[in-house]
């Protein structure tokens, strides 16, 4: 499918805003958030691959990127590995584990590989906070360095440590991007649309469910070594599942099974409730029920809603089309008779 | 012998628990066939109503319990008609996400009157019963006897009254039931109003030997679905059973493995089982 | 070409399928019928792979397939439709149908990350397909039309072509024309002729009686799980035993 330009003009301007932001930003803590926001919302886009566009709800996805976390956190800080080694590992960990419980979750049908993955994502919390002697329990792990400088570019400062993030965020939708045009991207929508209906046309359940699970999982990984660079300390409820169903809701809101759309739903969602600060509380209370509200009537989220229009009004003027040629054809074989 | 007896004990306090909470999850699952995320939720609310009426009100032990299940079973039916009932037509996926919007908002709420901090309700029964050679906490004996009333109470309900088979035939087949004249709205009504009670009474149970915080309801949760994945979604003996093992295996193994990992026992079975047989232990399955 | 030797599958206590033997020959048009429950869709969930016999055996031009998964029966050459068509209702009919080819390509993962030209040329090919099945099954025309907006029978045509997109022998067709006008079913039989002509292996799923009778070359009959009768559709139509299935014995003796 060719991009037509109009969406790669608006790719180059958001990307271009991307760019100048911190210049805009008032202060740093803008900036923090923003960055702490695309991390999010890469996180989101590999549960999106599992969720949006193969359709099986993973629960455990913050235990996955709370592997990515701890693996660069404890290389790092207890063993001396250099960041970007341990960052690559974070990936391969978080991969390595995923295609473990994927081989056993994946052959369950719809409910039970809900709730089996909810435990699995439980058992990651659990082994973080137990498994004293491996993550520091409770204690958490403090003190993880900042990446270290690529040649002459240091990351000391947040702005820095933005350009670096807005460059992953990139390179991770690009990948994505990669994967959701081309065949494999549409075995897994087959998938999504009917397992039977996709094995009949030869689409490997298993293997296509795995790929895409492990796939998200690595995501998640680096995602979390992403965070633990960034944030710099670590503890268990990083793993906790409320993370997960906040990642869900950024997928719902910007737009379930598009590529922008976790992105642009963490950025949405994050803003949100940084303006809403003030109302503490009320603001856990108002989440909920969002999320009902948005399953039930707008569950196509933000960039879904776009794309429908899109489609439609492509529909129609295909079928406008038609109708033109088959109104000339007419006149001219009524011509034609006419002459004859 | 006393410590064996103390661990069984132990073993069969939690399986009551378990099992009110299973009960309550699977009874829904068997008629609606989504996996309710928020009966945790509703256990939770549970434990905190108990604890007002108790400790604001100043309202007797049993009182409370009773005014508990009330309050948690209009709360169920309420779900159920301002949420699932709207989304029967989508696909699953939006029942399991609008279920976790459900217990979202209910531990948002409590935490905002009650705060994040643990509280405790007073057993009404603290005395220490001693009969030959052996010792056993009050408390524990009263969940077990409670809980195996409300399982025959149950039991009676569906087999022998009218009411209740009209829940088991639209479990077994919803369209026939529909054909002779069985309304399912009402039914899902009921279906829900008992497992918001069950959880209730149970959260009520086991308050005073626990605390209670907001987030109580995700341990609880996350082992029932456990036990009703075991035991077959949708069979009740199944549920019964699964929480009597998994209450034994998780007070054999706090004592005798350790108390640090004993939450992770349901879990390990879990996988171990569903990696085994995918289709759970007791259901048949289609493939 | 398809053959099935004792075929049986029985669900806990329950044979839906029991002890059927039977050959589907090359090119020709075959129909399944039977009383409602007799067993018709398990046979074909039996014979793509979706479920595995409890005993018997199926061969596919000759090769044993018995326990094949339903991917690996669609390598070989075996399509099947769904009584429901689940679409991609947000995407376009031809969107709908590009993958329905794929499993004749050859790319791998590292093919998706590097945009190979293996990859590129292979989901040109896929998509030329598409084009190809949906101007057969005539649907040219609604090619850009969103998959949820077309109508039953546009969905039953679409059904098709994706069952043609993925290079088949033999298409087991559950149903066809279900939900479907009298006008449009005759159409839609005229397609399956076609499909025929072409040298496909047809068998299908039918309650329509007219359309069974005047399209197929051999009709079996199932009840209960067991076959009654196989035979030219004269044949089938007079025999004692199908009319007592159908309608109970008392239409028989008369």
């Amino acid at each position: 499918m060719e991009t037509p330009l109009r969406t790669r003009a608006l790719l180059a301007v958001l990307l271009l805003l991307a760019v100048l932001f911190p210049l805009a930003a008032p202060n740093s803590y803008y900036i923090y958030v923003m960055s702490l926001a695309y991390i999010m919302g890469l996180s989101a886009v590999g549960l999106n691959l599992i969720l949006g566009y193969t359709g099986q709800l993973n629960l455990a996805h913050a235990g996955f990127m709370a592997v990515g976390a701890y693996t660069v956190g404890i290389l790092t800080v207890d063993h001396g590995v250099p960041f970007w080694i341990a960052f690559a590992l974070s990936g391969v960990v978080a991969g390595a584990l995923g295609f473990l419980a994927g081989i056993v979750s994946l052959r369950l049908k719809t409910h039970y590989f809900v709730i089996f993955t909810l435990c699995v994502g439980f058992i990651l919390y659990l082994v973080i906070e137990k498994f004293e002697w491996l993550t520091h329990g409770t204690v958490g792990v403090i003190g993880i360095p900042a990446p270290p400088s690529i040649g002459p570019i240091s990351f000391e400062t947040p702005v820095a440590q933005y350009y670096l993030v807005l460059v992953f965020l990139c390179a991770a939708l690009w990948v994505m991007h990669r994967i959701v045009r081309s065949l494999l991207g549409r075995a897994f929508v087959a998938i999504r649309n009917s397992e039977d209906l996709a094995e009949a046309l030869g689409v490997n359940l298993m293997r296509t469910k795995v790929l895409a699970f492990v796939l998200s999982t690595v995501y998640a990984g680096l995602a979390g070594g992403l965070y633990a660079g960034f944030v710099r300390f670590l503890g268990p409820s990083i793993a906790l599942e409320s993370h997960t169903f906040e990642l869900v809701t950024f997928i719902l809101v910007g737009g379930i099974g598009t590529l922008f759309g976790p992105v642009l739903g963490a950025l949405v969602l994050t803003w949100v409730t940084q303006s809403l600060q003030f109302l503490q509380d009320f603001r856990m209370i108002v989440f909920g029920p969002m999320l009902i509200l948005l399953v039930m009537y707008f569950p196509q989220g933000l960039i879904g809603f776009v794309n429908e229009r899109r489609a439609r009004r492509a529909a129609e003027a295909a079928r406008a089309r038609r109708e033109r040629t088959a109104q000339d054809n007419r006149q001219r074989n009524g011509e034609a008779r006419v002459n004859a | 012998m006393n410590i064996f007896f103390q661990q069984l004990l132990n073993g069969l306090t939690l399986g009551s628990v378990y099992s009110l909470v299973a009960l309550g999850l699977t009874l829904v699952y068997g008629i609606l066939h989504i996996p309710n995320f928020a009966h945790g939720a509703l256990y939770m609310v549970g434990a905190y109503i108990s604890f007002y009426v108790v400790g604001s009100l100043g309202g007797n032990y049993w009182v409370a319990m009773a005014a508990s299940a009330a309050a948690v079973a209009v709360l169920a039916v309420l779900s159920e008609r301002l949420v699932f009932h709207r989304l029967r037509n989508a696909p699953p996926l939006h029942d399991m996400i609008a279920a976790i919007g459900l217990l979202l908002f209910l531990e948002a709420v409590i935490q905002a009157i009650w705060g994040a901090d643990f509280r405790r309700l007073s057993s009404p029964y603290p005395q220490i019963v001693r009969a030959f050679d052996l010792t056993a906490p009050a408390q524990r004996l009263m969940i077990i006897a409670a809980a195996f009333g409300l399982m025959i109470g149950l039991h009676l309900f569906l087999k022998r009254t009218i009411l209740g088979s009209t829940i088991i035939a639209m479990a077994q087949n919803r369209e026939g039931a529909a054909l002779v004249g069985i309304d399912a709205t009402r039914v899902s009504m009921l279906t829900f109003a008992i497992s918001g009670a069950l959880a209730a009474v149970a959260a009520t149970l086991f308050a005073p030997i626990n605390l209670i915080y907001p987030s109580m309801g995700h341990l609880v949760i996350m082992k029932a679905f456990v036990i009703i994945i075991l035991g077959g979604m949708g069979s009740i003996p199944g549920a019964i059973v699964g929480a009597m093992v998994i209450g034994f295996a998780e007070s054999f193994g706090a004592f005798y493995i350790s108390t640090d990992y004993k939450d992770i026992i349901a879990f390990a079975l879990l996988v171990l089982i569903l990696s085994v047989r995918p289709q759970g232990l007791f259901t048949r399955g289609v493939r | 070409m398809l053959e099935v030797r004792n075929l049986t599958k029985t669900f806990g206590g329950l044979a839906a399928v029991r002890d059927v033997s039977t050959k589907f020959e090359r090119g020709r048009i075959s129909a399944i019928i039977g009383p409602n429950g007799a067993g018709k869709s398990t046979f074909f969930n039996l014979v793509s792979g979706l479920h595995k016999p409890t005993s018997g055996h199926i061969y596919f031009d000759g090769a044993e397939v018995t326990g094949l998964r339903p991917d690996q029966m669609a390598l070989r050459g075996v399509a099947r439709s769904f009584q429901t068509t689940h679409l991609f209702d947000k995407a376009s009919v031809l969107d709908n149908l590009i993958v329905g080819h794929r499993l004749r390509t050859k790319s791998t993962f590292w093919d998706v990350l590097l945009n190979s030209r293996r990859l590129r040329e292979e989901e040109r090919a896929c998509r030329a397909k598409a084009e190809e099945v949906l101007d057969f099954v005539g649907l040219s025309s609604i090619a850009e039309r969103l998959a949820g907006e077309i109508s039953q029978e546009e969905r039953k045509r679409v059904a098709f072509a994706l069952a043609l997109a993925t290079d088949p022998k033999i298409l087991l067709l559950d149903e066809p024309a279900g939900g479907v006008n009298p006008e449009e079913t005759a159409g839609l039989a005229d397609l399956i002729r076609k499909m025929a002509a072409k040298g496909l292996t047809v068998c299908l799923i039918e309650h329509k009686m007219d359309m069974i009778m005047s399209l197929a070359d051999k009709i079996i009959v199932l009840d209960h799980g067991e076959m009654i009768a196989e035979g030219p559709p004269a044949a089938v139509q007079s025999n004692p035993r199908v009319i007592e299935a159908y309608l109970g014995a008392d239409y028989a003796a008369a």
